[in-house]
């Protein structure tokens, strides 16, 4: 392409000095912007790396900081250290996985919002919108009430809250596969869905006895407590295929927020791209769901505030919501696990409680720049 | 001569309303050709028809000699350039990341340093140095059509469709864009196909003119063949001077050929 043109007059040449000038000044700002952003997003995951550190050694039975560590070492030397085997427990068995579930749970839940407010370009879009809690929900519901569930045992809620999740996001997706994956389209189905489901977890709360309506009240609050380490295996295989495949998507996605037509036209089938994401958040935040019920909060909000906070370039975006997430859902938990004596309250009410404010520090700070410029 | 899009007995249709029927023509090589025509006449769905954007019924549409329907979405993001009206603003992107979008056809996930270079390049040539880094959505509404036009060219193609994009700007902004369109035909030979509203605009700037009524070609050719006081009254209905100069003709438009320009519904009367 031919950009460059030889200047005609004294005041031509002038003209065009003060335009490289400005080019190269306007260049060189943006170098460090986007070394500001990377610099930003490695300060949230050393922050995130500090908070395990530091939060690992809270909890309602006093065990102190050299102790904890002590713990977690001996599980690497043993027979080094002399161990309580109530400390081990805890730290081990309980707090560790807690925090590592709560990890996975905001970075996934980050994720899937930043994609699905993408593909369907609606800012108020979460990982929800597509009914996926309210199936879960319901899945649950049944499994209470009914005690009826397709595996027994100690996996019966979980399966059946990922189950009934799936269905939901099967549903929606195959009618939009035959009825044209608009966003407009799929935002409605996933709202009707929405309420159909959560009819149907209400009509199983009107029958059920209120032993049963506190464990599907408990479960619709959101709670971290449910992660083991039996139960990661399963989860580490699913967040290493949906992630890169999201990832992946990326590009795609930033041509997906200025519209269909544009995206078309520059070589992305909208439709399908939409479809794919879709289908893999919905395995995504399913598993999730699952295990720590709805904390619904995170998904809408860790890609607003990436968003505000790094810009519109899905490919940090994506990760940075998703880090922002997992940083989000740890911290919030500790504070509920520790802020009322023994009582530990659900997570998801914590996350809100703490999240709202800030949020909407961030809304009447960030007016519509980036946070940066 | 050189034909760079040729297109052959075309039809579209929305459900089962028709909206473009029986389209022929070819385009030549490094041509400024815009496309006129009444609300509702196809000019919009003409073009996107040609980008694929959305699908046609029947006929076919070729490429330098070559059948786009064939060819995946991202070969023809590589021959064909497409500016919309106006963009979805939902999101705050940068201008500079706005254009760097219309280099998703050449490559993956990375961008490399070429393709940043690529978009320097064009912001350069556009002009664009003291928005690079400002939100797309707090431009004015020529700045918008502008960055749309640099993401066009960071495709790199050599055939460029604009959806109307002169309609929200003020006659300053109207100028700018369409002095800016017509020097890329001239100096880089990018063959240019545009939808316009402004009959004089168009008939300053275009090469070739092309009169759109009811989904088909009414008239077609040189500006001051296209644009008489004939067809622009059978066209728009309309009763316009037209008056030619060094092959540009110059429209005053006076009335609705319907009526004798006043209204004969009173329409406050009713109210009392």
């Amino acid at each position: 392409m031919k950009t460059s043109y030889e200047p005609v007059s004294e005041a031509a040449k002038n003209h065009r000095q003060k335009r490289n000038e400005k080019l190269a000044e306007v260049r060189k700002e943006y170098k460090k912007l986007l070394g500001r952003k990377i610099a930003f997003l490695s300060g949230i995951v050393l922050l995130i790396i500090f908070a395990i550190a530091y939060i690992i050694t809270l909890g309602p039975l006093g065990i102190t900081i050299p102790q904890v560590y002590e713990t977690l070492l001996a599980r690497y030397l043993p027979g080094f250290f002399n161990m309580d085997s109530v400390f081990e427990q805890v730290v081990w068995n309980i707090r560790f996985p807690r925090i590592i579930g709560g990890i996975f749970a905001g970075f996934g839940f980050g994720i899937c919002g930043c994609v699905m407010q993408a593909v369907l370009k609606n800012p108020l879009a979460s990982p929800f919108t597509l009914g996926i809690s309210a199936g879960a929900h319901f899945g649950v519901a049944i499994a209470a009430v009914f005690g009826i569930a397709v595996v027994g045992g100690a996996y019966l809620l979980i399966v059946n809250a990922f189950l009934f999740a799936m269905l939901c996001s099967l549903f929606i997706v195959s009618l939009a596969a035959l009825k044209g994956a608009t966003s407009e389209t799929l935002i409605l189905a996933g709202i009707a869905v929405n309420y159909l489901f959560s009819s149907l977890s209400q009509l199983m709360a009107y029958f059920a006895n209120d032993e049963q309506l506190r464990l599907m009240s408990l479960w619709g609050m959101g709670d971290l407590s449910a992660f083991s380490w039996s139960k990661f295996g399963l989860f580490v295989v699913i967040f290493a295929v949906c992630t890169p495949i999201l990832l992946s998507k990326a590009r795609d996605l930033n041509l997906m927020t200025i519209g269909d037509d544009s995206a078309l036209s520059l070589g992305v089938n909208a439709n399908r791209v939409r479809m794919i994401t879709m289908m893999v958040s919905s395995v995504l935040v399913a598993t999730i769901v699952c295990f720590t019920g709805t904390i619904g909060f995170i998904g809408l909000v860790a890609p607003h505030m990436a968003r505000m906070l790094i810009g519109t370039d899905h490919r940090i975006l994506i990760p940075a919501s998703g880090i922002l997430g997992a940083c989000l859902l740890i911290c919030a938990d500790a504070v509920a696990m520790n802020i009322i004596g023994p009582t530990i309250i659900p997570t998801g009410i914590m996350t809100a409680l703490l999240g709202v404010p800030f949020f909407l520090y961030l809304v009447l700070k960030g007016k519509r720049k980036e946070f940066w410029q | 001569m050189n034909i760079k899009l040729s297109v052959q007995n075309l039809e579209f249709a929305y459900q089962s309303t028709p909206v473009i029927s029986g389209m022929n023509m070819e385009i030549p090589k490094g041509n400024l050709v815009s496309i006129l025509g009444p609300n509702g006449s196809g000019k919009s769905t003409f073009i996107k028809c040609v980008d694929r954007i959305l699908n046609p019924k029947k006929g076919i549409i070729s490429v330098d000699g070559e059948s786009i329907s064939s060819c995946t979405r991202r070969d023809l993001a590589k021959m064909i350039s497409y500016v919309p009206q106006s963009s979805v603003r939902i999101f705050p992107h940068s201008v500079f990341d706005m254009i760097l979008m219309g280099r998703r056809p050449h490559l993956g996930w990375v961008s490399s340093g070429e393709d940043e270079e690529r978009v320097w390049d064009v912001i350069a040539l556009l002009g664009l140095e003291e928005i690079a880094l400002h939100s797309f959505n707090e431009l004015s509404g020529g700045q918008q059509q502008k960055v749309l036009i640099a993401r066009a060219l960071v495709q790199e193609t050599d055939l460029m469709l604009l959806d109307e994009p002169t309609s929200n700007l003020d006659i300053w902004h109207q100028l700018d864009v369409m002095r800016i369109v017509s020097d890329l035909v001239g100096e880089q030979q990018i063959t240019t196909l545009m939808a316009v509203h402004d009959l004089n605009m168009a008939s300053r700037f275009s090469d070739l003119i092309i009169l759109m009524k009811k989904g088909s070609i009414h008239a077609a050719g040189k500006p001051c063949d296209v644009l008489t006081s004939e067809n622009i009254a059978e066209v728009y209905g309309v009763k316009a001077d037209v008056h030619c100069h060094d092959g540009v003709p110059i429209i005053i438009p006076y009335q609705q050929i319907h009526g004798n320009g006043s209204r004969k519904t009173p329409f406050f009367s009713q109210i009392t």
